[in-house]
């Protein structure tokens, strides 16, 4: 069977959670079938279709279970955002048509050859910077500055600074990969990579402290120096480097513990989330993550059921703040149980394996690092976000990918999906030809 | 650079592996900790946005009552006639100040928490999860003859039935309109004021039971064997007991009286002797078998229940044979003997229904949302206490008591009626008492078993104060 047969088929149970969703959501609230919303799983479904046209047309050889997984993702997010608020779920079934168009805009410019990228690089870095920086011009959220409105739209610009820091550093790195390695010297038992060349790295470890002080976004930090390591680690295969990249990223974390207020309480919260003052605490207090854990522990192994979750009673302060985005890990757990929430885990950890995967079948070095990369920020997005929700970590605000509400997440981790496909068509092509 | 991104993605695995570590953690593993946690109202919740069933009283009238607001949440109700029940009731504000009374110790069939499989039935029938309602044994009109005859003074009147433990009764003064107490600082107010309209006195309240104790004291007597009504004992006055010398009412002195006699008159000296003579462990078994000791076997919270017994300077139960206590002073109600009225009701019901103690019960039965009554709540016993023989002597010495002793103020046209007063003296500079009657009747086949005291009347007498609100609620109770 060829690749984009399988992606059809693997297309089928997307479709049937997209069905069956709809139908426990209806079962629970007890209403009669809205013809309304079964057009948007009719349409939903429709564009799944049309995607896989563009990936038949355009990359014959790409992964052909990586668009499938996404797919059950965005079912299962649409069906979890529709039990929440109809309204939720029509915006974000718009933001898929736009994610879609953007996706397929990507793969048609970019199939000729994806390391056109490379010829960009600083353009694409600097652009990834300023993007980040925009936020800052508004006024934060929860203490963070972590969204930018022009006019109507608001959106998320670390979700799409992503994408371009890990095209910088894949590009970067292809360049230095060797001199890093070649250069390096030995210092107190500690390989140190050459001084010319830790300049730009010291400037992405810069970077993210900056982003740490100037928009207070610990998830996000976390996100893009994680990927950092993360490369320099592929592509050197020196781990002492990654060592000293902890080390100084703790020591700017440790800095501004110090001198940050939110961050502090956004440790408080997590160590103490049960403690009455911190619960009580109006802003920046651990209400939110204490009615995580209380929202999970009513799910038990099995869950309560779609639509069984206490979100909000009424016209009620929510009782689960920001379950449609940071919390919707939570609802899963209370609604599916540790059943449905360990499956959605095992979705991205699939995604994850077909992202490794699609690295190591690359046969240049920009490729294999680009693919890594990508698949790194994926997971520790996921990491950062549902490590947040259960308390593994402190709680951060970033999006649940292709789960969670927000239109800047949806296009931009379309965007990733259409550079991790370019880079596995390549490559299997290249892999079948020898 | 394979070997890298192979190592990478174990590291993958390690972090997710961590997080469905913590995910099993908070839903499945410490998730019943979780949901118990103080800061916790999900559960709470979950039970608000069910209708909760209405509570009636014996005749069918309605007394709580469930109603929706505009959020899905149901919050309770209370008719007029619950006033009347407040403490006994109870009130449900879950949300803000908790639960209480029948309330709390029936929330379970209130609240309809059913099994979980019925509940995935109903689920998939589409039926909207119920409550059930509860039919108490609470009788409407007595009890506001009770809190008529208490007349505003702080007390209370307990009335069971002796042979099934039904709760007909239950007064405790002041009282309170549950329907305030949605507003959670009328509760906190309610909670400071002097004289506790909250504090439940037929449970909670531990008084003095004076000579009302002698009842006690005198099945043991006849139970064990060593005496019968007919035993004589010296009544003379004052006696050394422990070490003190005590004396009868007003000093009076008694040759050597039956004890059928010395109930009648109420003789403290001829009690006394009797106690120290069967000694402390034959009185600790009995009050033990009467229910002293531990919370009454009520459908009621424990935390709302006071354990009659003796207690230290702590506030702890001593035991009655620990050597510690003055069983002589004990036998006629002194020393540091605390009782509750529903204790005390509970002893002349058991003397009533034979020697056998039965448990009260506030509800009678459960009926669900179509009127089918789902659960009859049974009579339960609760221990023989004595024999029937021992029982009839008793009743016989106490029915004396209110024909041509202390207690003719109780006794009902054309029905005999058989009890004790008794008069605590609280404060002898200020002649501050806390008078008491109980009893039952009818004597050949007892209906109603009844409990009354009062607090703090400046020189009040049982057989005077207390005496005839006993008459007033078992008339209305035996109509």
């Amino acid at each position: 069977m060829t690749a984009r047969n399988r992606e059809l088929f693997a297309l089928i149970p997307a479709s049937l959670l997209l069905t069956a969703g709809f139908a426990a959501v209806f079962i629970q609230r007890d209403d009669l079938l809205s013809d309304l919303s079964l057009t948007y799983g009719a349409i939903f479904l429709a564009l799944c279709l049309a995607a896989h046209l563009v990936l038949r047309m355009t990359l014959p050889d790409a992964d052909p279970y990586l668009f499938p997984l996404v797919a059950v993702l965005a079912c299962f997010g649409l069906v979890m955002l529709y039990r929440l608020d109809e309204d939720f779920a029509r915006d974000q079934a718009q933001w898929f048509v736009v994610g879609l168009i953007v996706f397929t805009v990507t793969i048609v410019a970019l199939r000729r050859d994806h390391r056109i990228l490379e010829r960009y690089r600083y353009v694409i870095a600097l652009g990834g910077i300023v993007l980040l920086l925009l936020p800052r011009l508004g006024s934060p959220v929860n203490g963070a500055y972590l969204s930018f409105s022009a006019g109507p739209i608001s959106f998320q610009p670390a979700e799409i600074a992503k994408i371009a820091i890990v095209i910088f550093l894949a590009s970067y790195l292809r360049d230095t990969r060797q001199v890093l390695v070649v250069g390096a010297r030995r210092f107190a038992g500690i390989t140190f990579p050459p001084l010319k060349h830790l300049g730009p790295l010291l400037a992405v470890w810069g970077t993210a402290m900056a982003l740490l002080f100037v928009i207070q976004d610990l998830g996000s930090s976390v996100m893009f120096f994680g990927g950092f390591l993360a490369l320099v680690y592929v592509a050197t295969n020196r781990i002492s480097f990654v060592v000293i990249g902890l080390g100084l990223f703790a020591l700017g974390a440790r800095v501004l513990y110090a001198v940050r207020p939110t961050i502090e309480a956004r440790v408080d919260a997590w160590l103490n989330p049960f403690d009455p003052d911190l619960y009580e605490r109006e802003v920046g207090g651990s209400y939110q993550i204490a009615q995580s854990i209380f929202s999970q522990a009513d799910g038990g192994f099995f869950g309560q059921g779609f639509g069984a979750a206490l979100v909000q009673l009424g016209d009620n302060p929510p009782l689960l703040p920001a379950a449609h985005t940071d919390l919707i890990y939570a609802v899963i757990t209370d609604e599916l149980g540790l059943l449905g929430a360990v499956a959605v885990l095992l979705v991205y950890l699939l995604i994850v394996q077909r992202g490794f995967k699609t690295a190591m079948l690359a046969t240049d070095s920009f490729s294999k690092l680009l693919a890594t990369g990508l698949t790194v920020v994926l997971a520790l997005q996921v990491f950062v976000i549902v490590g947040g929700v259960t308390k593994l970590i402190p709680l951060t605000g970033v999006t649940l990918p292709f789960i969670s509400y927000g239109g800047s997440s949806i296009v931009a981790n379309f965007i990733l999906l259409a550079l991790l496909l370019l880079v596995s068509d390549r490559a299997r092509r290249e892999a079948m030809a020898t | 650079m394979n070997a890298p991104i192979l190592k990478l993605f174990v590291l993958v695995l390690v972090l997710f592996a961590a997080l469905a570590g913590m995910t099993s953690y908070n839903s499945v593993i410490n998730a019943d900790e979780y949901r118990e946690n103080a800061l916790n109202q999900r559960p709470l919740l979950k039970q608000a946005l069910v209708k909760r069933g209405a509570i009636r009283a014996r005749d069918g009238s309605l007394l709580a009552r469930s109603v929706r607001g505009d959020d899905g949440i149901y919050s309770r109700r209370y008719s007029p006639l619950a006033r009347r029940f407040s403490h006994v009731l109870g009130y449900d504000y879950a949300l803000t100040i908790g639960r209480a009374g029948l309330e709390k110790s029936r929330n379970d069939e209130l609240a309809g928490a059913g099994t979980e499989l019925s509940s995935i039935v109903d689920d998939l029938s589409g039926k909207r999860q119920v409550g059930d309602n509860i039919v108490t044994n609470l009788d409407s009109r007595a009890q506001q003859v009770a809190l008529d005859a208490l007349g505003g003074r702080r007390g209370s009147v307990v009335a069971l039935e002796p042979a099934t433990g039904k709760v007909r009764v239950m007064a405790s003064t002041p009282g309170f309109d549950p329907n305030a107490l949605r507003d959670p600082q009328t509760f906190t107010r309610l909670n400071r004021e002097d004289n506790s309209p909250l504090f439940h006195r037929a449970t909670q309240a531990g008084y003095a039971p004076g000579s009302t104790m002698k009842v006690v004291t005198a099945a043991a007597a006849l139970d064990s064997g060593q005496f019968t009504p007919e035993s004589t004992v010296s009544g003379e006055s004052p006696i050394v007991v422990s070490g003190v010398p005590l004396n009868n009412f007003s000093n009076a002195q008694f040759g050597s009286i039956t004890l059928t006699t010395a109930l009648t008159n109420s003789v403290n000296t001829v009690w006394a002797r009797v106690a120290e003579q069967l000694g402390d462990g034959e009185m600790a078994k009995y009050m033990e078998r009467f229910g002293f000791g531990s919370d009454p076997p009520m459908d009621y919270p424990d935390e709302q229940m006071l354990p009659s017994g003796v207690y230290d300077a702590e506030q702890e139960l001593l035991d009655v044979d620990s050597g510690d206590v003055d069983i002589g002073r004990v036998a006629i109600g002194q020393e540091r003997l605390r009782v509750t009225p529903l204790q005390m009701a509970s002893v002349v019901a058991t003397i009533a229904n034979g020697g056998m103690r039965m448990e009260p019960r506030i509800a009678s039965r459960i009926v669900d949302e179509d009127g089918r009554t789902v659960e009859r709540v049974e009579p339960e016993e609760a221990e023989r206490v004595m024999s029937e023989e021992s029982a009839a002597q008793l009743t016989q010495m106490m029915s004396n008591v209110v024909r041509e002793g202390t207690g003719t103020a109780a006794a009902l046209q054309g029905i005999e009626v058989a009890g004790k007063t008794g008069t605590a003296e609280l404060n002898i500079p200020q002649n501050l008492n806390q008078p008491w009657f109980v009893g039952f009747a009818p004597r050949s086949n007892p209906k109603v078993a009844i409990a009354v005291t009062l607090e703090n009347i400046v020189g009040a007498q049982g057989g005077i104060v207390a005496a005839p609100i006993a008459k007033r609620v078992m008339e209305s109770l035996l109509r």
